[in-house]
């Protein structure tokens, strides 16, 4: 990766031009009315074609992606992107469609929207999905809408309330208070899993349902979930899965049958559409058979969705079939397993026992800390991964353990690839006892160097003009 | 080691209180300064604003981390220190000189409920 | 079972694995849930495919849509996308990037991001723009989350009658959830009427008021004296807007607006029945702190060079949970880089042309079809650039019909009995012609 210094604007010359467009053989409009035209000046960027062109080839090589490297970041699934996937929903039959087109000019859509229902439903053991959702948070804000029209269809108003395991994504209280609904939270254990004991006596009938991840985020299957369900259910609540992690249950576990009764996919994390640098993504919500009628009032986007994603991941679903689709969950499980084992040495393991997709090390062994010398922290280790061509996993979260490095590795990552993770990762642990400051440093080969965070947020630049 | 300062008010979520002219002048311990970090921005309610005992004023936020301001007395906010708007860094450079809201009480025996500097000091374990 | 494209592992690869892990078989490794949780027999699911046959299968149902000319607009517009785009955008390391977190490897996804901030605010006037919402109904609705945060104490929002029906639908759904009441305000002569929404705002609890810049019978609606008289009860003027049209028509800020919001589809993003698109937010800087989304900021690195991040972030859900400004994390940030890349090639004079060629030939089209005398004019002199509404004289249904028969959509009905065209710079003189000829012989 090699730095570059420019925005489009700097490339900007008055007279280029970087469009064609047809000649005008209109007769021509009544010009806007004076009190209704644009009098400030527009000053977007005047370039040629190869200037974009160039511009944009260059930004991207300052990005890491699937395609340059190894992801282990923790839940978020950053599996291969198949590459038919993005050939079809290209296709101008698709890409080409209005979304006010009716029901007789849009079957194709329509059938891969109902194609691709019957597949979730089949993956999750959920009855019936809402497309339009355009991301995990997106599908979490709609599953606890749907909560709520639950209750509220029922007449049953007073429940406000939402459990949330402490280990939670962020996403989860935020969606919850988004949605009106307040949130409690509800302690872990030592062993990483939802305490039971004190979840009883937080259920009332003022509880709407409860959210849980599962494996959670410590990438622990939740064993008690039966009866979490149970007891959840007892007082009429609703049980919420986050799918977020539901890579490794693919062809093995199925939410609908763990007693879940509302639910979201991530389709741009577990059905291998591109992340895009952070977006668009897709986030289906599935809701069991009793929920249904709950639905089609809760509009969350303009027309159908992201389609575009959808068509992606039901390319995806196509390729997998029934053959391939317990692969997806067994792999990524004993990729995950593996390096825990090959890493635990170096990196403290804070729970013992068999893990899921995805674990959490509790910062390192040995940080390397003596007399006036810091010792390297979590963040140190991340930014020093980024020297060797692997991007970081996910720091300092869940928030239940101070250092938290959480690695999730994919099916679609070989043995070498992940061998060769370990060793980078040895090599780190060694770097930190021997002399801390080479992590503190790093990234040294990348295009930047560690960036100035508390200036960009005490005065925000945030747009060109900014800068003149 | 952090300073402390002898007869303010201290409350447990690390707020500290100086009555000056009748006013409640509430600012942060130079211990909540130092957990944060670089402040980035004081976020601080308007003048006018009622604050209750115990519930929260604004916050402090930092690149990673965001915590709440609670206020330890009741009243009606008269001044916020509108040099924390432009420069938050302030409170890192002096906790206790850099107050951020005055407050005029409208129940000043909340007052007693408060730690004084010993006990604020044995509260964080120095 | 012959191997699988996507899955590397070869059987001595697990055999190696599981002996290091210290296991039998991978089954073990599901050792912790419990039994009756595992799915006995086989999955609902089809047969794999193999790729050829995914081609084949997509390619047919690609096929079972038919291909129409498009004379809609209402909210998705048929604008041209320049070859550039989905070349640059379909570049791997753009395409499969995560979210720019780790800033350093990140430079490409956090400029392009910046270069978007800078063109919302150029096009909108405003002073400081989000990386992007998910699509512009969804922006309205974050706008009306952040009105009743700013303006606290306020639990109502008002929403103009003239505003597209998929947006007021997503905001409906929001506020139902969130706790706001919505009022509406009609319209007077095609626009939103000055006079109604000054009667609600007298109530004296309305946080916020969105009105449409170009409404959903196409009109380019006059906004003056809205925000004085919205300004004058502390509440916030939000106005929706399609982003193409903002290169002629009065910019949000130019019409005192607080919050500007809309959907970037009308830049080069394909119609693709109705997503992905991009959402976008431009706020007056005061409210900076209570924008939802993600923030890319400029600062420098160590070194001094140049660098770019993600700030602000303590006003997100990964720090604030339950209190952020908003649930979302994912934005659209490949759709921005769309747009991003559209408005670099077709810069100031491009977008003015574009509105030119829609504007003429909508012109062109509604006066055909008005000689036609088939129609009624619902707003005769009201100004209008790439979409108008006519009163069929017919039953809408039988006008669309003959339309659709030769290969045009056209004519939306709208829940007045009204139908609505768009014209974009796609459509040629030749279409308009053989539309308006339908329409004569019909």
């Amino acid at each position: 990766m090699k730095y570059y210094d420019k925005l489009v604007f700097e490339l900007s010359k008055e007279g280029r031009v970087g469009y064609s467009l047809p000649v005008n053989r209109f007769p021509a409009a009544p010009e806007i009315p004076a009190a209704l035209r644009r009098e400030a000046s527009l000053d977007l960027p005047e370039v040629s074609e190869p200037d974009v062109v160039r511009h944009y080839t260059n930004l991207s090589q300052m990005n890491f992606g699937v395609d340059t490297g190894f992801y282990p970041l923790g839940s978020c699934t950053m599996k291969y992107n198949p590459k038919i996937n993005e050939e079809v929903a290209a296709l101008p039959g698709f890409a080409g469609l209005h979304p006010l087109e009716h029901a007789g000019l849009t079957k194709g859509a329509l059938k891969v929207y109902q194609e691709m229902e019957k597949a979730l439903a089949a993956i999750t053991g959920m009855y019936a999905f809402t497309f339009d959702p355009c991301a995990g948070a997106h599908g979490e804000l709609t599953g606890l809408m749907i909560m709520r029209q639950y209750h509220m269809m029922r007449g049953d108003l007073a429940r406000t309330k939402v459990i949330v395991p402490d280990s939670a994504h962020g996403t989860n209280p935020a969606s919850a208070a988004v949605c009106g609904l307040e949130v409690v939270e509800v302690k872990s254990l030592e062993n990483g899993r939802v305490d039971v004991e004190a979840l009883k006596p937080l259920l009332d009938g003022t509880v709407a349902g409860m959210m849980m991840t599962n494996p959670n985020t410590l990438g622990l299957f939740e064993t008690q979930i039966k009866e979490i369900a149970e007891l959840v259910h007892g007082v009429g609540g609703l049980m919420y899965y986050d799918g977020a992690n539901m890579n490794p249950l693919m062809g093995v576990v199925r939410p609908g049958d763990m007693g879940f009764d509302i639910m979201h996919l991530n389709l741009h994390k577990t059905f291998s559409t591109p992340h895009g640098g952070g977006g668009p993504g897709s986030g289906p919500v599935g809701v069991a058979e009793h929920l249904v009628d709950c639905l089609p009032d809760i509009r969350v986007s303009g027309f159908h969705g992201n389609f575009g994603v959808i068509l992606r991941a039901y390319a995806y679903i196509l390729m997998l079939g029934k053959q391939n689709l317990k692969k997806v969950g067994q792999y990524s499980v004993l990729s995950a397993n593996y390096i825990k084992e090959c890493l635990k040495d170096a990196y403290k393991l804070p729970i013992e026992g068999v893990c899921k997709h995805e674990f959490v090390f509790d910062g390192l062994v040995n940080d390397g800390a003596h007399d006036d010398v810091h010792g390297a922290t979590t963040l140190d280790v991340a930014k020093r991964l980024l020297d060797f061509g692997f991007h970081a996993p996910t720091i300092y979260f869940p928030l239940l353990f101070h250092q938290a490095l959480m690695i999730e590795p994919t099916e679609t990552e070989s043995k070498e690839t992940i061998d060769a993770f370990i060793d980078v990762m040895h090599k780190i642990a060694a770097e930190a006892a021997e002399d801390p400051r080479i992590l503190q440093e790093a990234p040294h080969n990348a295009p930047i160097k560690r960036p100035d965070e508390t200036t960009a947020a005490r005065n925000p630049i945030l747009k060109f003009k900014d800068t003149l | 080691m952090s300073k402390i300062i002898e007869g303010l008010k201290y409350s447990e979520s690390h707020e500290w209180v100086k009555v000056e002219d009748g006013l409640a002048v509430i600012g942060v311990t130079d211990f909540a300064q130092a957990e944060m970090g670089d402040i980035t921005y004081v976020d601080m309610p308007d003048v006018d604003d009622e604050v209750t005992a115990g519930e929260e004023f604004g916050a402090l936020e930092s690149v990673k981390a965001a915590s709440d301001l609670f206020a330890p007395v009741s009243g009606k906010v008269v001044a916020v220190n509108e040099a924390l708007d432009d420069t938050p860094e302030l409170v890192n450079e002096d906790a206790f000189e850099n107050w951020i809201i005055k407050v005029e009480m409208s129940d000043p025996s909340e007052l007693d409920a408060l730690m004084d500097a010993a006990a604020y000091k044995a509260s964080i374990g120095e | 079972m012959a191997g699988f494209p996507y899955f590397p592992h070869t059987e001595a690869d697990v055999r190696s694995m599981l002996e290091r892990i210290g296991v039998g078989k991978i089954e073990d490794l599901y050792a912790d849930v419990p039994k009756e949780f595992v799915k006995k027999g086989a999955y609902a699911l089809p047969d794999a495919m193999s790729e050829p046959e995914v081609r084949a299968w997509l390619n047919a149902l690609a096929g079972m849509n038919a291909k129409m000319k498009v004379f809609v607009g209402a909210g998705a517009y048929d604008h041209y996308t320049p070859s550039v785009i989905p070349y640059i955008t379909s570049r791997s390391e753009f395409l499969t990037a995560y979210t720019p977190y780790q800033c350093e490897i990140s430079q490409g996804t956090l400029r392009y991001i910046f270069e978007f901030q800078s063109m919302v605010c150029e096009l909108t006037g405003m002073d400081i723009s989000n990386a992007s919402l998910y699509d512009g109904p969804t922006a309205a609705a974050e706008a009306m989350k952040m009105a009743i945060a700013c303006t606290k104490k306020k639990t109502r929002v008002l929403l103009s009658k003239t505003l597209l029906p998929h947006v007021v639908k997503v905001v409906e759904t929001y506020a139902k959830f969130h706790g706001v009441e919505i009022g509406y305000v009609p319209a007077t002569d095609g626009q939103t009427s000055l006079e109604a929404l000054k009667a609600e705002l007298a109530k004296d609890d309305v946080a916020g008021v969105i009105v449409p810049e170009t409404n959903r019978y196409g009109i380019i609606e006059d906004h003056t004296g809205f925000a004085d008289a919205i300004h004058a009860v502390k509440a916030l003027l939000i106005e929706y807007c399609d982003p193409s049209t903002l290169a002629v028509i009065k910019t949000p800020a130019e019409w005192g607006a607080d919050i500007a919001v809309g959907d970037g589809q009308s830049l080069g993003i394909p119609l693709c029945f109705g997503g992905p698109y991009v959402g976008f937010m431009g706020v007056k800087k005061e409210h900076m702190r209570k924008m939802p989304g993600r923030i890319v900021g400029q600062t420098t690195d160590k070194d001094g060079k140049r660098a770019y991040v993600l700030t602000l972030q303590a006003r997100e859900q990964h720090i604030k949970r339950e209190k952020a400004t908003s649930n979302i994390c994912s934005n659209e940030s490949l759709m921005a880089l769309w747009v991003t890349v559209y408005l670099s090639l077709m810069g100031p004079n491009g977008l003015r042309e574009v509105n030119k060629l829609s504007s003429d030939g909508a012109h062109y089209l509604y006066d055909e079809l008005v000689k036609t005398g088939k129609f009624e004019e619902v707003f005769p002199g009201k100004p209008f650039l790439k979409e108008f509404v006519l009163k069929p004289k017919k039953f809408p249904g039988l006008l669309q019909r003959d339309l659709e028969q030769a290969g045009f959509f056209a004519a939306l009905d709208t829940e007045e009995g009204y139908v609505s065209f768009c014209v974009t710079e796609q459509r040629t003189k030749e279409e308009i012609d053989e539309l308006v000829k339908i329409v004569k012989e019909g």
